[in-house]
């Protein structure tokens, strides 16, 4: 570990990285009400819900489970979509392993912790102390106020007659939405998120529900033949 | 069956978060490998997007969702916040329901 007299002092760059941890905390929070809506809504229970959220802890991945769930697919093809949807955090984790260097039972409880907004926090920092601490801080952040947020949508949305009525089944869509478009940054995402749009639609009315999922996950492997970076 | 999904998932996103943090880094510094990594989101996505929009079922269908999901995309355009955006299509998906019935 370097020992480089820092521009600014560790107090104020530690208060910086805590005000970053508990803004994210909070945002996240608000997305997973509508987990919570969604979920029960697609016909799982409260307690079904609040497990996803404590124990899988990955929103693209527990929206998929949910949405596929949701318009009927079959179960082993849902948890197929939620799983290849968490790939992305064992990059995140890859390349959080230099920055935290956690053994045994610290890992074990980092690991869960391993999400798109604690790496975002811990890789924007200029130290790696205020990097495990934004790791650390932002995980435990939304893992509190993302299961708390979860159980009150949860039991929300049961209260409702017909989540339809309020629209909910066009939640998840939006959710989606709002997930990919951050990363069509260039030509290629865009040709492989068209094509991959239209396998799925395409291979509707001959598969299993839920499958044309995985199929237009297929067009993923053209990252194997081309050159350029994404 | 739902709970053996939901425990079976979870188990699989949590191995996959800890392979992250304990494999020898050159398993998955491969480049042809972060690149699939990075399209495979960006292709599951897309066709969930797709998918829960304009399908029901077994069915390709156009109904209150597409509108609810151009809401989204008019949203996610303007810069929205993430519950804007699911709140404008749920709200728009709601409403031409009422409309239409």
């Amino acid at each position: 570990m370097t020992a480089d007299a820092p521009a600014v002092s560790w107090r104020e760059e530690r208060a910086a990285v805590l005000r970053a941890a508990f803004g994210v905390g909070l945002a996240t929070g608000a997305y997973g009400i509508s987990f919570g809506a969604i979920s029960v809504a697609a016909g799982l229970s409260v307690a079904q819900t609040c497990a996803l959220s404590l124990l899988m802890f990955t929103g693209g991945s527990q929206f998929a489970l949910v949405g596929v769930l949701g318009v009927g697919g079959a179960p082993l093809a849902a948890g197929a979509t939620a799983a290849m949807l968490g790939t992305r955090n064992a990059f995140y984790g890859l390349r959080l392993a230099e920055l935290l260097r956690v053994r045994g039972i610290r890992r074990a409880v980092a690991a869960q912790l391993v999400i798109d907004e604690s790496t975002a926090v811990a890789v924007g920092q200029a130290s790696p102390r205020a990097a495990r601490l934004g790791f650390w801080a932002t995980g435990i952040a939304v893992f509190a106020c993302w299961n708390l947020a979860t159980a009150l949508g949860a039991v929300g949305a049961g209260a409702l007659r017909d989540p339809r009525d309020l629209g909910l089944d066009a939640a998840a869509p939006a959710a989606f939405l709002a997930l990919l478009a951050p990363r069509m940054r260039s030509a290629q995402p865009w040709a492989v998120g068209l094509v991959a749009a239209l396998v799925a639609l395409a291979s509707v009315p001959y598969v299993p529900v839920g499958v044309p999922v995985l199929l237009a996950a297929l067009v993923a492997l053209v990252g194997l033949f081309s050159r350029r970076r994404t | 069956m739902i709970w053996a999904v939901v425990l079976g998932a979870a188990a699989a996103c949590y191995l996959l978060k800890l392979a992250g943090l304990s494999v020898p880094q050159v398993v998955l510094d491969n480049p042809r490998v972060r690149r699939v990594a990075a399209l495979l989101p960006i292709a599951l996505l897309a066709a969930l997007i797709a998918i829960q929009t304009f399908s029901d079922g077994r069915h390709l269908v156009i109904d209150a969702r597409a509108a609810g999901l151009g809401a989204a995309v008019v949203a996610v355009l303007l810069r929205a916040p993430f519950l804007v955006v699911v709140i404008a299509a749920c709200a728009t998906a709601a409403l031409t329901r009422l409309l239409l019935s």
